[in-house]
């Protein structure tokens, strides 16, 4: 790898002027490299980290056949990593004119990594010096313990995108751990009241009128006696409450990393102490790529933004505007079919610049119902930029798409959700229009952001390492589970239980008899909670409730 | 549909036990649910691009290599299969897959197939099974552009060409950008799976194929001096010449040499002798071997084609059988890969299919023919009334014929038709060199497919 020549460097020195006249904010070094295919040969596997840990999986082709993004919670194959400077990479034979847009862009894109606040706990160190101490470390161990390191990497990784990204968050907001007590009070309120698959409002509603009425008629104590009367009638409430303190008080309770790091017995005896290590920098390595996945429609879009209202501003390349056009509308063109982030993040900007130029962002905006009212609204308070810059430093995709994918927007870009349905006769997938709605588009969009699952940790009597599954409307994937409590079971060193739940198909169109009713029902199925048993590296899968 | 149907009544009416009618009424509704006419899909559904999916480098078409072709081991694959070996004795289930990976050779050659994969297990969120019609809880896809909501925009045939994927039967697409040869893949096997070499190729066959080798000799000059033969020649020379005499020992300083007694090695045009097999792949597609074990038949039969071409030194035909109660031959592994399941079972007409071409196109002349079959077990041919003649015909030409029975599960552990009728006749007994049968259940894992591949070509 070479940097890029002084000549290139002094252009894009002169992008980095204008994007700061423009109100771009970001550190003044950055580093440019030329890439060749030798290099990406070594770059490839370690997601453009120059210096990532080895590992023998990034020597193997991985399948991709089961959701590539779902397991790998980065971006690989990026033009820009966060680092400190942040490195950028181009081709060899790049002409000026293309350098010039790839480095707005990129500006575009270190712009948001140095200022979104979801990005806050990558700000105070190198990550490229960080991996190269930590491979360094892991070279180490591997002269010391071998292939085991290896294992307890690959055991680590099973469960690397389950780390507690939001509650690293919340810590670095300098919020207290763990927030507010959880108070008798809350307890019964918002857990006790509400368990159970069907928690009566009725009595919830009564019990909170019942609590007004106490503290009406008894100023001083009307609380304690409230919690008299509901201590007395339900007996064991205090002793749920007292362990549900306990549960919150323990770390790590939706990362299991941590919380495996914490209290495994297996890895805080004295020879196993070394994995700690392996997984300290698993887990950090996966928080720092947590942010860019989460922020990839706001990132594309960011740059997108950026690079055009840029790139035709710089006096520099007049000439090129052609050459621009074409790459520019293959980066940014809405497709007819599929989500490209650049197009939707990039005109979501734009819009809401639009919109805020107006004044259309407050109260007395949404509060004007007339349409043509609506339509003609117009403060003129040129607040577009600082509404803009607000969105890239506190939003992240999730918040940016459910908050702002409105009707005029889908209206105006004229989207639409795709559906897909096989037609028989001809034996063709039709893709039709099905839905011009924002909430189904906006629906839409969510469902396609990255999620992993909600898994919380606890420990059980005998020692059993229990994970519990939040439902969400979606199952786990089954053929991993097993290779997952494998290494679970390991770095636990004892029993690991998971529980989940598994869509079980209602065979309503089935007769006892065999016979099968003439029209086709819709398919129908049932949910139901199963455990999953981890126990001497056998699996067992038992039904749970 | 209706002839299945009927089909099902003639078996009815001979009589059947509950289980045969179970598993015979299970088929028939599944194919009736479905309802067309030509129920077997040729693939999945076609996949949605992922937003992830769009990264810099490939928009501002920069022309950086894909970090993918990269993955090309670093580490030899001897080392990793070795590290995987140790895996195993370590205690932990081995991790690097072979043969899950096909991409069929576009015009005849056999470019297939990716060397070594893995998976990384991690628990995420699988989909909600989708119904037939592909609507489920689908979310759909984004859209731009004209179109009144309910207007079709677009439309994709579902016989389309795709690039290799890595499921089988209902798996899904996703190309593979890593290449390597069968041949490459057949020779792992052998060398680390310790598959066995084939005892008799067949008969030799010349073909117009000529190889270079240094074969021919040649006195005065060539390429390589042949040392014996020369020694030898310049004795001959001297014992005519007088100069060595019986019993009287040999001066070897005094022997004279003649430039026309060296002898070399030459390169010379050597005509190839070659051997030739075709082999029969042939899969159940019914109802019945929905999911798992199409997967594994379907697995089996790359890896036992990857086998046989490098046993074979690539020269190996292929031919692609589906069946369900009707066979019908398919033009490459594509198809036969991912055609969808459906329909009811019989195996007779794929063995009769089978026969047929054999004796059509002369095929036992000049070849040496595999037949391997996949299939659940189920059979509505109960007693294998019609198949084993079929199979004893086959027997007569095949230099082996290989079934596997992937259980699918469906009705507990009791042993399949096919398994019953083929233990009953004594076939595999009496004709043990010909005839293999390797029985796995629907959990089976990589290793255990090779294992049955060695059960079946040993």
């Amino acid at each position: 790898m070479e940097l890029i020549s002084q000549h290139a460097k002094r252009i894009m020195e002169g992008c980095k002027e204008r994007a700061r006249q423009a109100g771009l904010r970001f550190g003044d070094e950055t580093l440019e490299y030329i890439v060749t295919n030798r290099d990406m040969v070594a770059l490839g596997p370690k997601v453009m980290i120059p210096t990532l840990y080895d590992y023998w999986v990034q020597d193997v082709e991985v399948l991709r056949e089961q959701g590539r993004y779902e397991l790998y919670p980065n971006n690989p194959y990026e033009t820009v990593i966060n680092t400190r400077p942040p490195i950028s990479y181009y081709n060899d034979n790049n002409p000026d004119w293309l350098n010039v847009m790839i480095f707005y862009h990129v500006i575009g894109h270190i712009d948001l990594f140095q200022n979104n606040l979801f990005f806050r706990h990558t700000w105070d160190y190198d990550f490229a010096g960080r991996a190269l101490a930590d491979k360094r470390l892991f070279a180490k161990l591997r002269s010391e313990k071998g292939r085991w390191v290896d294992y307890v990497i690959e055991f680590a990784r099973t469960i690397d995108n389950l780390v507690g990204y939001f509650d690293l968050l919340a810590e670095t907001d300098g919020g207290a751990k763990g927030g507010r007590p959880l108070s008798l009070l809350d307890y019964y309120f918002d857990i006790f009241l509400q368990r159970g698959p069907k928690p009566a409002v009725s009595l919830y509603a009564k019990e909170i009128e019942r609590y007004n009425r106490m503290r009406r008629e008894f100023p001083e104590d009307g609380e304690l006696r409230f919690l008299k009367s509901v201590t007395e009638k339900h007996r064991e409430l205090e002793a749920l409450h007292a362990k549900k303190v306990q549960e919150k008080q323990q770390v790590g309770r939706t990362d299991p990393l941590r919380f495996l790091m914490e209290y495994s017995p297996f890895l805080n005896r004295e020879e196993n102490r070394w994995m700690l290590m392996i997984l300290e920098v698993i887990r950090s390595t996966s928080l720092y790529f947590q942010p860019q996945i989460r922020t990839k429609i706001l990132n594309e879009g960011w740059a997108s933004y950026w690079h055009d209202t840029l790139f035709l501003g710089d006096d520099r390349i007049r000439g090129h505007e052609v050459d621009y056009a074409i790459v520019n509308a293959k980066v940014t063109s809405m497709p007819r079919v599929g989500l490209n982030p650049y197009a939707l993040g990039m005109r979501l900007f734009q819009y809401l610049e639009q919109q805020a130029d107006r004044g259309r962002t407050g109260l007395a905006y949404f509060q004007t119902h007339d349409r043509r009212k609506r339509q003609q609204f117009d403060r003129a308070t040129g607040q577009g930029r600082d509404y803009i810059f607000h969105i890239r430093e506190n939003y992240c995709d999730s918040m940016f798409v459910n908050q702002f994918i409105d009707q005029d927007f889908v209206d105006q870009h004229r989207l639409f959700v795709v559906g897909k349905r096989l037609n028989k006769e001809r034996m063709t997938w039709q893709y039709y229009v099905r839905s011009r709605k924002a909430a189904d588009y906006r629906q839409m969009v969510a469902d396609s952001l990255y999620h992993p699952p909600r898994v919380e940790v606890r420990v059980d009597e005998n020692n059993v390492l229990v994970l519990d599954h939040q439902f969400e409307g979606k199952p786990l994937l089954r053929d991993f589970i097993s290779g997952v409590m494998l290494g679970l079971e390991y770095l636990w060193g004892g029993e690991v239980h998971l529980y989940t739940s598994v869509p079980i198909p209602v065979k309503a169109n089935r007769e006892d008899d065999g016979q099968v009713r003439e029209e086709t029902p819709k398919r129908i199925i049932e949910w139901k909670r199963f455990r999953y048993t981890m126990k001497d590296k056998t699996l067992a899968r038992t039904l749970a409730e | 549909m209706k002839t299945l149907r009927q089909l099902a009544q003639e078996l009815e009416a001979r009589g059947l036990s509950a289980e045969q009618r179970r598993v015979i009424e299970y088929e028939l509704a599944l194919a009736e649910r479905s309802g067309a006419a030509d129920v077997h899909l040729p693939g999945p559904a076609p996949a949605a691009r992922s937003l992830y999916s769009y990264v810099d480098p490939d928009l501002f078409a920069q022309g950086l290599p894909s970090p993918v072709a990269s993955m090309v081991a670093a580490q030899s694959l001897d080392h990793l299969l070795q590290r995987d070996l140790q895996r195993e004795q370590d205690g932990f289930p081995r991790k690097i897959r072979i043969g899950k990976l096909v991409k069929p050779g576009r015009d005849g050659d056999d470019k297939v197939v990716v060397i070594p994969t893995t998976v990384e297990e991690k628990l995420i969120h699988d989909s909600v099974p989708e119904d037939e019609e592909g609507e489920g809880q689908d979310p759909g896809e984004g859209g731009a552009g004209e179109g009144e909501e309910g207007e079709v925009i677009g439309e994709q045939p579902v016989r389309e060409e795709q690039g290799g994927g890595s499921g089988s039967g209902q798996g899904q697409g996703g190309a593979h950008e890593l290449e390597s040869t069968v041949y490459d893949l057949g020779r792992v096997l052998t060398e680390q799976f310790a598959l066995p070499n084939l005892r008799d190729k067949g008969k030799k066959r010349s073909l117009t194929r000529f190889a270079y080798d240094l074969t021919d000799k040649n006195r005065g000059f060539g390429q390589i001096l042949d040392k014996k033969g020369t020694l030898r020649r310049v004795l001959q020379t001297n014992i005519a010449l007088g100069r060595v005499q019986a019993g009287a020992p040999v001066d070897a300083g005094a022997l004279m040499v003649s430039p026309n007694d060296r002898l070399y090695r030459i390169l010379s045009r050597e005509k190839d002798y070659e051997s030739q097999a075709v082999v029969f792949f042939v899969r159940d597609y019914s109802g019945s071997m929905a999911g798992k074990p199409t997967e594994l038949v379907v697995n089996q039969h790359v890896l036992i084609y990857a086998w046989l071409s490098y046993q074979y030194q690539n020269q190996v035909e292929t031919r692609f059988i589906l069946h369900d109660t009707e066979a019908r031959e398919v033009e490459n592994f594509q198809s036969y890969y991912q055609m969808q399941v459906a329909g009811g079972t019989q195996v007779a007409s794929a063995y009769r299919l089978v026969n047929r071409i054999v004796a059509e196109e002369e095929l036992t002349r000049d070849y040496s023919i595999y037949v391997f079959h996949g299939t659940d077990g189920d059979d509505w041919d109960t007693y294998g009334e019609e198949t084993l003649p079929e199979l004893e015909k086959m027997l007569v030409y095949a230099s082996r014929i290989g079934i596997t029975i992937a259980e699918n599960g469906l009705e507990g552990s009791r042993r399949s038709e096919v398994e019953k009728y083929l233990t009953k006749s004594g076939l595999l007994e009496a004709k043990k060199e010909l005839l293999r049968l390797d029985v796995m259940s629907k959990d089976s894992t990589e290793a255990r497919v090779i294992e049955g591949i060695k059960r079946l070509i040993s």
